[in-house]
């Protein structure tokens, strides 16, 4: 029998494992097609989407957008110093090798506004953004991330002022304690994103149509990946769904 | 305009800013790491434990194990906390229970050197499986040679009348086993415990509901004076009841800070959540109904078996509700449970009638089929006027009023009278109702108010904001009593240093907080308008204290002489003093859950309508209409949420939620939220809460009465009575599958 079983998975990826993530060169702005050596690469972020309501997040065969892959030194197993670029500025940090972008953003930049529920990509409360792209923090290593942009709920709206989307969750009550709201957000911003640029979802009736609209059944899809234990998921849908109408131009980073 | 008004949440702005620090966001200088290593079996004795590898991995600063950790005093038996604490002898009692905990100066680092931990243990057999010892084929004999848990806060078993007889009797009868499986709370937000001391005296910044059983709790286990422990919980990712107890992660980490002397982080790993802060017992439930052919009850009998922890006792009252919700000369009630090697069962929302309202209120459906009578004129015509266990009179009760509004809303005269007669192209079409009920639970709290000079208001009070929106209708009730406008109102909450207040659990916060609130808020404003009339500066020197009254901006004028006036700022700055302040406090008469010479209930009727996918047996709610007899609305905003969030648990109770155990492993073997199902976005339709006028006199001086759990009952057995509408298949075992429906 062994002891501590949680942490045999995901959470505790081995430096030899971080090593192979590495060795690709930077073809971020190529558009080639995906060898076999950059789909296993960047599987680890790939699998980061949301279990349900991803719709939009690049089919399969073409490359995760919200992955870049870069020329970097082997690291670990001791921590190294990393620069990531978050909400506009840039962090240098000590970082874990084996560190989450969700636990490097908490525990080493000190940006707690996103949270970890499951840290196993099945509830959504750590989504943040790469690149335009929501993706979720638990399930991507801070390694992967330093020529990233990376936006999260504290750098969505200028200080003091509130993002629609925000404003719409407080006007609706689409949260009662507010742990998963900051995600909760981030994948809203991100969904009228991929709405506005046509992206289909398991809820879309015609995937070939190049417009979806921004439906209840296409919000409560794409919102899926984002529990809400204290359950506003029909606040949620309203406040999305305000908040769609009100932004005219593409929000969030990227 | 104050209660009673759709104030927007008050902590809306910091929660939509990622602002709100909860307990795991709390910034603390030298912060280190603390991670649980776990038994991977569920009863035995530990032989050896091998901690070298994890002593010896970079940055681990102290491994405590049973070996080395000083010995706590266990919690007094109760059920506030568990008398059992890991790493105080080499005994396992259930899968998942702590046996090292590794501090280390990185989150990654103590991770990994939890998983160094090499244990090896004697095995004994465990017992998990509730199934074996009382299941869906039990005898009912079995039921007598099981325990009762006695020490708790109400009767385990109750007899009114004779129901044997009236059973024996009756010209129609119908006697159902119903079942539920283990359910975990799941809230979104880990449980989280961060330790700092300063000498002899502790801080815990602790994921609680109740940061004074927290405080006593823990002084008793480590030797302290209850004053040199501090709790603080700002803010609280959701509860439903796994926060509301103490558990052992709490005390250990307070031990490890201490003997690591450093301050220390803990959080629950999701998967460790589901053996450290309680769940709910699977229950089997035995009803039977006797009735005359007219429908009027003659005999309710409800027998209940739920799970214990070895060596732990937990009271459910899952049979409690079926005491009182409808009229009938000849009620009984029993409950007893069955020893598991688990972490300590806990309440869940909803607890006690969460669980015995799917059983009754499914039987009740079947009696109405049985006399081919509409199940809503079934209930009408049990109407209960008093309380017919104690025969005492309800304090308030609009149920009636609740039924006609939801049926009304929802459209319940639609319905059509037999099963499986409506369909919308693939889907079976199905209608379904139940009752509503929750007992109210009530515990004394004490608030403070204060008034600044420069106008604003601070609240202040030990309680916790869940997400229930106590942040918001405190400030309201303070603002309604001071009679100004809440914008000017904030409270500060969630500490020991500020007054004592109930734990937030229960549905009590309204009342025991609201009630204190209130009378401190009025005390207040009576302090400043004596203050006022007795000063020579003011335009307001001697008038008459009954004449004034006081305006929204904090502007006070004696009543019909608008330019002589003061405001509350002016008086509090010329005073010289920084605030005034007054205390208030309110408590429940007689002992703490005691009501008085009234049964004290919320009531709700829920109807339901689901759509099962003919081919595959795939159920969904379509919509859900509750309409509530809940005392007076705070702020209907918030409520409704609260309603609707109720209607989403019990979607998930009827169709989703189970924990699954493996009798041989002795575990809970979904711990995670992909194989836990909780509903998700997808999964909801329309939802409607509507709230019949109503106040409450002596539930609490406020005329309200608690909400929180109360949306999440009715729901299950609506669901399931629809879903026997839309198809002819009773289910009468929880979570419905589709397998269920199908064939």
């Amino acid at each position: 029998m062994s002891a501590g079983s949680d942490y045999t998975g995901g959470g505790n990826l081995s430096p030899a494992l971080l090593t192979t993530t590495s060795v690709t060169p930077d073809r971020r702005d190529e558009g080639v097609a995906l060898s076999r050596h950059d789909f296993l690469a960047g599987a680890a972020s790939w699998n980061a989407r949301p279990p349900a309501g991803a719709g939009g997040m690049g089919g399969a065969g073409s490359r995760p957008p919200g992955t870049s892959f870069h020329r970097a030194e082997a690291l670990g197993p001791e921590p190294a110093r990393i620069t990531l670029t978050v909400n506009g500025r840039r962090h240098d940090v000590i970082a874990d090798p084996r560190a989450t972008l969700l636990d490097t953003l908490r525990e080493r930049i000190g940006l707690t506004g996103t949270k970890k529920g499951c840290d196993r990509g099945e509830c959504g409360a750590c989504t943040v953004h790469v690149n335009g792209r929501r993706i979720l923090a638990c399930m991507t290593l801070a390694v992967m991330h330093t020529a990233d942009e990376i936006t999260t709920i504290e750098g969505i709206a200028p200080d003091g002022q509130l993002h629609p989307v925000q404003a719409a969750f407080i006007e609706h009550d689409a949260f009662q304690c507010g742990y998963c709201t900051s995600g909760q957000i981030m994948s809203a911003l991100a969904l009228l994103d991929e709405i506005r640029r046509g992206e289909p979802s398991a809820a879309t009736d015609d995937v070939t149509a190049p417009a979806v609209m921004l439906s209840e059944p296409e919000i409560r899809e794409r919102m899926s990946g984002n529990l809400c234990r204290c359950s506003c998921y029909p606040q949620i849908v309203a406040a999305v769904r305000q908040a769609g109408d009100a932004v005219a131009e593409p929000s969030g980073a990227g | 305009m104050r209660i009673g008004s759709e104030l927007s949440r008050k902590d809306g702005r910091l929660k939509v800013t990622g602002s709100a620090t909860y307990t795991a966001d709390t910034q603390v200088p030298g912060l280190h790491y603390a991670v649980f290593a776990t038994s991977a079996v569920a009863s035995a004795t530990i032989e050896a434990l091998d901690t070298s590898g994890a002593e010896r991995a970079p940055g681990v600063v102290y491994v405590m194990t049973h070996h080395n950790a000083p010995r706590l005093r266990p919690p007094a038996p109760g059920f506030g906390s568990m008398t059992f604490l890991p790493l105080q002898s080499d005994q396992i009692r259930y899968e998942g229970q702590p046996i090292a905990l590794i501090v280390a100066d990185s989150l990654e680092r103590a991770m990994h050197a939890a998983s160094l931990v090499r244990p090896s243990y004697a095995v004994r057999p465990a017992q998990m499986s509730m199934l074996e010892r009382f299941g869906p084929d039990a005898d009912a004999a079995v039921f007598d040679t099981l325990e009762t848990v006695t020490q708790g806060y109400d009767e385990p078993d109750t007899r009114t009348g004779d129901p044997d007889a009236a059973l024996g009797s009756a010209p129609v009868s119908l006697s159902r086993r119903y079942t539920m499986g283990f359910r975990h709370h799941n809230p979104m937000e880990p449980s989280a415990t961060i330790a700092s001391w300063d000498g002899d005296r502790l801080t815990l910044y602790d994921t609680t509901q109740h940061v004074w059983g927290v405080r006593s709790v823990v002084a008793e286990a480590l030797g302290l004076a209850a004053d040199d422990v501090r709790v603080v919980s700002l803010f609280l990712g959701g509860g439903f009841g796994c926060k509301g107890f103490v558990w052992p992660h709490e005390i250990l980490t307070a031990l490890a800070a201490r003997e690591a002397r450093r301050p220390v982080k803990l959080v629950l790993t999701r998967s460790q959540m589901y053996a450290a802060c309680g769940y709910q017992s699977a229950t089997v439930h035995d009803v039977a109904l006797g009735a005359s052919r007219d429908g009027r009850l003659v005999a309710v009998a409800h027998d209940v078996v739920y799970a214990n922890a070895v060596p732990e006792a937990f009271p459910e009252y899952a049979a409690a509700g079926t005491r009182t919700v409808y009229a009938c000369p000849a009620i009984a009630t029993r409950h007893r449970v069955v020893k598991l090697n688990t972490i300590q069962p806990t309440a869940m929302r909803a607890p006690n009638e969460g669980m015995g309202n799917f059983a009754l209120e499914s039987a009740m459906d079947e009696l109405a089929y049985e006399l081919g009578m509409d199940p809503l004129e079934l209930r009408l015509r049990n109407y209960a006027e008093r309380d017919p266990t104690t025969g005492k009179p309800y304090s308030s009760k609009k149920l009636r009023e609740a039924y006609h509004l939801g049926a009304e809303r929802f459209g319940w005269s639609r319905r059509a009278p037999h099963p499986r007669a409506v369909r919308d192209g693939n889907d079976l079409v199905g209608y379904g109702m139940a009752t509503a009920l929750m007992t109210t639970y009530r515990f004394p709290s004490a608030a403070r108010v204060r008034m600044r000079a420069d106008g604003s208001v601070v609240v202040e009070s030990g309680t916790q904001e869940i997400g229930t929106g106590v942040r918001t209708i405190m400030p309201q009730i303070a603002a309604d009593r001071l009679g100004i406008d809440p914008q000017h109102v904030e409270i500060v909450l969630g500490d020991t240093t500020l007054p004592e207040a109930g734990g937030t659990f229960g549905s009590s916060s309204t009342m025991g907080v609201g009630s204190a609130v209130a009378d401190a808020a009025t005390k207040l404003r009576l302090a400043i308008l004596r203050t006022a009339i007795a000063d020579k500066a003011s335009p307001l020197y001697e008038a008459r204290l009954e004449d004034l009254e006081v305006h929204p901006d904090g502007a006070v004028t004696p009543r019909g002489s608008p330019t002589r006036r003061d405001a509350y700022a002016a008086v509090v700055a010329r005073s010289g003093r920084e605030a005034i302040e007054a205390e208030g406090s309110w408590a429940p008469g007689g002992d703490v859950l005691g009501t008085g010479d009234y049964a004290m209930y919320t009531f709700g009727a829920v109807f339901v309508d689901v759509r099962v996918e003919a081919d595959f047996g795939i159920t969904r709610v379509a919509r859900c209409v509750g309409a509530y007899s809940a005392g007076r609305i705070i702020n209907p905003k918030t409520a409704r949420s609260q309603m609707t969030g109720g209607m989403i648990w019990g979607i998930g109770q009827a169709l989703l939620e189970q924990s699954e155990t493996d009798a041989e492993l002795g575990r809970f073997v979904s711990k995670n939220l992909a194989g836990y199902l909780v509903p998700a976005n997808a999964d909801v339709g329309a939802l409607e809460a509507y709230f019949v006028d109503e106040v409450d006199p002596h539930a609490s001086p406020l005329g309200a009465k608690g909400i929180g759990e109360l949306g999440a009952t009715g729901v299950a057995a609506a669901i399931a009575n629809a879903v026997y509408h839309a198809t002819g298949v009773r289910v009468r075992d929880l979570p419905i599958r589709p397998e269920l429906l199908l064939g």
